[in-house]
């Protein structure tokens, strides 16, 4: 979707906060999101790009001004709401009115200290031989789509260079409507100068993982 | 079963707006309740996930893996070939990990112009700038720019590589190891090596970093 969190190469946000104290959270709430998203039950048809369609989905003034773990309970009790877990009165009170059945047992604290968070693998071996090589020249798809995808806007119709191949990925664009399905993956190289009319002669390259369905040969 | 329509959760969340408390930490106090309430949650396992980010999951992973790879030349090939699977030899875990190198000719940054990917178990969590609406969209566009507002400045024949996380592959920057630290052991390494520079938003690591100022 062409939605506002499609931030790459927009101007006008001015300076970095560069400032920032080395603390893992910023406030105690912020920790306890933290913990609430790793620890609940989730619903087997709920997955990363859901979530992160579900986040994209927040208007686009709320997106830019809410804090960013406030966005994680904000897209979390849109996607209770949305599956029947939760109404909206319950979640503003904070008082069940029905019991929850028919999803996983929550997390046990025991469980916590074996949970092996970098531990997922979102490749597969696919029948179908990858399109493109290291090397070869392509360039992104021009247009934009509906729904959850993760091609974002500044690479659109720009011409890169396929520098790796990393086997078929779950492709973001349809596991966010809840069908797995894998595609090849690879890297793209741009050239800052063919992404931004300002960058001339600079010697400035911009990496991209970008989907298979989302190039063509150029 | 979730119905997974644009249309519908965009209007859930414009009720949730205004319905929902006025405060971030009370609309998560109510999520909280309510998850334990339905059995969702045991807040047990939330607060062993909290103790865990503040003790277990955090930058000095990141830091130690920079620094076997200054030590041990043949870690630091099979890094840069497949960096998943060398991490575990150190007992970490990252599937779809990429390190890429600094180098005199090099610089890498990496951002997440779409939303806020980061390699967490192994930096622990992103900074908010990182998450912020500037660092996302200007990092791609005037990467220059925004390393010299982190007070890196780079000579005019450095290359910059930005890598925009758009999957699930996730990118660690090996910094160049500071000149006058020949002899030192990991620990002592590792102990000079920020979060930002695996990041890619500060360049020059010092031995003795407190002459920065």
């Amino acid at each position: 979707m062409d939605g506002i969190h499609d931030l790459g190469g927009r101007e006008g946000f001015g300076e970095i906060e560069v400032n920032e104290s080395d603390e893992q959270f910023h406030a105690p709430w912020e920790a306890r999101v933290r913990g609430l998203v790793n620890a609940m039950s989730r619903a087997p048809d709920w997955n990363l790009d859901w979530f992160r369609h579900c986040r994209e989905l927040i208007g686009p003034s709320d997106y830019l001004a809410r804090p960013y773990f406030d966005q994680w309970v904000q897209a979390y009790c849109a996607m209770l709401v949305n599956s029947g877990y939760a109404t909206i009165e319950e979640l503003a009170s904070g008082k069940s009115s029905a019991p929850m059945e028919g999803l996983p047992e929550p997390m046990s604290a025991d469980a916590v200290k074996g949970a092996r968070l970098g531990a997922k693998r979102y490749d597969r071996e696919i029948a179908q031989d990858p399109v493109y090589a290291a090397g070869d020249s392509v360039r992104a798809r021009s247009y934009g789509v509906n729904g959850h995808t993760r091609l974002p806007t500044y690479v659109r119709g720009r011409a890169g260079r396929v520098t790796s191949h990393h086997g078929a990925h779950v492709l973001p664009d349809a596991n966010a409507l809840g069908e797995k399905h894998h595609e090849h993956l690879y890297t793209v190289a741009f050239e800052a100068s063919e992404l931004w009319a300002e960058a001339q002669g600079r010697q400035e390259n911009v990496y991209l993982n970008l989907w298979e369905s989302y190039l063509e040969r150029n | 079963m979730t119905k997974h329509d644009s249309n519908t959760v965009a209007a859930i969340h414009r009720e949730l707006h205004s319905h929902l408390p006025s405060e971030p930490a009370l609309r998560t106090k109510a999520l909280e309740s309510l998850l334990v309430e339905k059995g969702m949650v045991d807040s047990a396992a939330v607060d062993a996930w909290i103790e865990a980010y503040s003790e277990e999951i955090g930058p000095k992973n990141g830091a130690r893996i920079v620094a076997h790879f200054w030590l041990d030349p043949a870690f630091a090939k099979r890094l840069l070939e497949n960096a998943g699977d060398a991490i575990k030899e150190l007992g970490y875990e990252h599937d779809h990990l990429i390190a890429v190198e600094n180098t005199p000719q090099v610089h890498n940054i990496v951002v997440c112009t779409l939303c806020s990917c980061y390699p967490t178990p192994l930096l622990g969590m992103p900074p908010n700038w990182y998450k912020m609406a500037a660092y996302r969209a200007r990092t791609v566009r005037d990467p220059s720019g925004v390393l010299g507002e982190f007070g890196v400045s780079l000579d005019r024949n450095v290359e910059i590589r930005v890598w925009d996380s758009t999957a699930e592959i996730r990118y660690i920057v090996i910094p160049q190891r500071p000149d006058g630290t020949e002899g030192w052991d990991e620990a002592r390494l590792a102990g000079l090596v920020t979060r930002n520079s695996m990041i890619g938003t500060h360049r020059d690591l010092l031995a003795h970093p407190a002459e920065e100022e």
